[in-house]
């Protein structure tokens, strides 16, 4: 156990500069300058004033060298200025967004798996008749909608047609007056459709998975057994079947986060919510490198810590990994 | 010439067991129709709809669904039908190149990492897991829009950020053939690796390929909509789903016929694929009664 744990300790650290190697070559292999977006506007800009520019991020110098100055930099959490006019620092801008990403994401991974899991359990306990369908329909229409024609449409209807709810950002104009729950109430009222579209969307693979892993342990001989010594289906079902159908779906966990820190670009971008994908989108579209690298890395970072997480769960969770049976 | 009788009569058993199999699946067949009405329509484009998609025809703006433009005409008098119709092409091309891209790199990493182990193994394994570490619609935004936006760019885009499953389940496979009899048996007459791992392990190890190829292309489609819709896909004026779907935003109060169709037919696009894929699972799988 402990020797499974410090190899994957280590492993972090190969796989961290792999992430931050490929952001970089990703965002160098880019035609164009990057301080061309600050001098293209401004006829006055010399080409001095472009050399000082450059000098003034470090592009003058060679690719390694630039790579290292920007790992070493990274490894005291400087993260460089944001291009943007604002021009500050690229950790400020992501420290602020990140909570909002995270804790929607959060709450959304939280409804995945509260739905998705009980109507998976249902689909497997109804195989084959109108339930089990029904289930699959939905599913699969949650799947294949794309995210942003289900968040407009309900955009439309919701916030325009029946102007039942806010569609944009976080809080109402003159939030920060109202006191304890009606601001989270407020809050609570802007997150409904986001919330909505984000969980909708991603509740087939795991309901298909549980319903699949359901079908396949209530074949097994101990759920025969446990039948036959007249326990009541509701045991067997939870106790039995389910604790060993489910172990996997902490992997899952682990594996969907990268989906949905991704997934979290569009309906930040539609909805104004100033999370890291909205944050992200933008500065994409200004080319702004620090804050694009910036977030790539620490994206991909909250990934791997995930993983790792979850494959530490697992271990935990798993008696043949926490004896120490498997390498 | 025996192994070459052998062969034959070997594949083509396979093939009509796996027919039978995907056939009785109506969903499957289901999917598989849409599918290829699709491609019917978008080969023969130009015969199926009296319009072309860049006419313009400032009378008749904003129409309603009616006999003579069957799906409503947009904010430039386009027949919203014929854009659909011609939008199918470049979401099929989307789709089947990103995809072909994917599964070729996918197969070729996984066949190498799982026939030749060790190093090669390590390296390759750990590329899969450090890109399976970026949020992949991050990634394919950072390069995609500091990039000329063109369709070829978002294929190849997809494509590169979409093959590490298919390394994974490939080597996967790998690991267990390789060690089975007739592999032995290939090498104890003097194969060569190349012609062993093409020849003998890869039509072995195809299967879930085929299945995960289908699902991604259900996958591809939604992306290039998603860019699209973020204006960094497909660019006006050719016509694509989901810069339909970005122009039609700005009229969904009085037109609701350019947000319906476009996103119907993404829908429906991406639900025949998933059938197609999973009567294939079903049918590629042995374990799988139907």
């Amino acid at each position: 156990m402990f020797q499974y744990l410090l190899r994957r300790l280590l492993l972090i650290i190969p796989l961290f500069i792999g992430i931050t190697l490929i952001t970089f070559v990703v965002i160098h292999l880019a035609p164009g300058e990057p301080v061309e977006m600050q001098t293209a506007l401004s006829p006055k800009a010399s080409a001095k004033t472009r050399e000082r520019l450059r000098e003034f991020y470090g592009l003058d110098k060679p690719l390694h060298v630039q790579y290292a100055n920007w790992v070493k930099k990274m490894a005291r959490f400087d993260f460089g200025r944001s291009f943007a006019p604002d021009g500050r620092p690229v950790i400020d801008k992501i420290r602020e967004a990140i909570p909002v990403t995270l804790s929607i994401n959060f709450i959304a991974l939280i409804l995945e798996f509260g739905l998705a899991i009980p109507i998976g359990i249902l689909a497997a306990t109804h195989r084959d008749t109108l339930v089990d369908k029904g289930i699959t329909v939905f599913v699969f229409l949650g799947f294949a909608i794309p995210t942003f024609w289900l968040a407009l449409v309900l955009m439309y209807i919701c916030g325009v047609k029946l102007n039942i709810l806010p569609i944009s950002g976080l809080h109402s104009l003159g939030a920060n007056k109202l006191t304890g729950l009606a601001w989270l109430w407020d809050m609570a009222k802007h997150l409904i459709l986001p919330l909505g579209v984000a969980t909708f969307g991603s509740l087939a693979s795991l309901s298909r998975y549980t319903r699949s892993t359901m079908l396949d342990v209530f074949g097994q001989d101990y759920i025969t057994t446990a039948r036959a010594k007249g326990l009541p289906e509701r045991i067997v079902i939870f106790r039995h079947a389910l604790r060993n159908g489910l172990l996997p779906i902490i992997t899952i966990l682990g594996f969907s986060l990268p989906g949905l820190i991704g997934g979290s670009v569009i309906f930040e971008t539609i909805f104004a919510i100033p999370g890291m994908g909205r944050l992200f989108y933008m500065g994409v579209m200004s080319r702004d490198y620090p804050l694009v690298m910036g977030i790539l890395v620490i994206g991909a970072f909250l990934t791997l810590t995930g993983n790792l997480l979850a494959d530490l769960a697992y271990a935990v969770a798993d008696p043949r990994i926490r004896r120490g049976n498997t390498a | 010439m025996l192994n070459r009788q052998l062969r034959q009569i070997d594949t083509s058993y396979f093939y009509r067991v796996i027919w039978k199999r995907f056939r009785s699946n109506r969903f499957a067949i289901c999917g598989a129709m849409v599918v290829i009405t699709l491609f019917i329509l978008s080969f023969l484009a130009p015969y199926v709809t009296p319009y072309s998609p860049d006419d313009l025809d400032a009378y008749h703006v904003l129409l309603p669904p009616s006999s003579a433009h069957w799906l409503g005409t947009d904010e430039l008098g386009r027949d919203v039908l014929t854009r659909i119709i011609y939008g199918a092409r470049i979401s099929l091309k989307v789709g089947f190149v990103s995809v072909g891209i994917a599964a070729a790199i996918g197969t070729v990493a996984g066949l190498f990492a799982g026939y030749y182990g060790g190093w090669i193994d390590q390296l390759l394994m750990r590329f899969v897991d450090i890109m399976l570490c970026f949020p992949t619609f991050f990634l394919m935004l950072a390069v995609i829009a500091m990039l000329e936006p063109s369709i070829w760019y978002i294929m190849i885009i997809i494509g590169l950020t979409g093959w590490m499953g298919v390394a994974r389940l490939i080597r996967a496979e790998v690991l267990t053939l390789r060690e089975r009899d007739f592999v032995l048996a290939a090498r104890s007459i003097g194969a060569s690796d190349t012609r062993i791992i093409f020849l003998h392990i890869l039509p072995n190890a195809i299967s879930p390929v085929i299945v995960t190829a289908t699902l991604g292309v259900a996958g591809a489609i939604l992306t290039e909509s998603a860019l699209s819709f973020l204006g960094i896909g497909v660019q006006p004026p050719v016509p694509s789903w989901g810069n339909m779907l970005t122009s039609g935003k700005d009229y969904l109060e009085f037109a609701w016929w350019l947000s319906l169709f476009p996103g119907l037919a993404i829908l429906i696009t991406v639900i025949a694929y998933n059938l197609v894929g999973e009567g294939l699972r079903d049918a590629l799988d042995p374990r799988t009664q139907i």
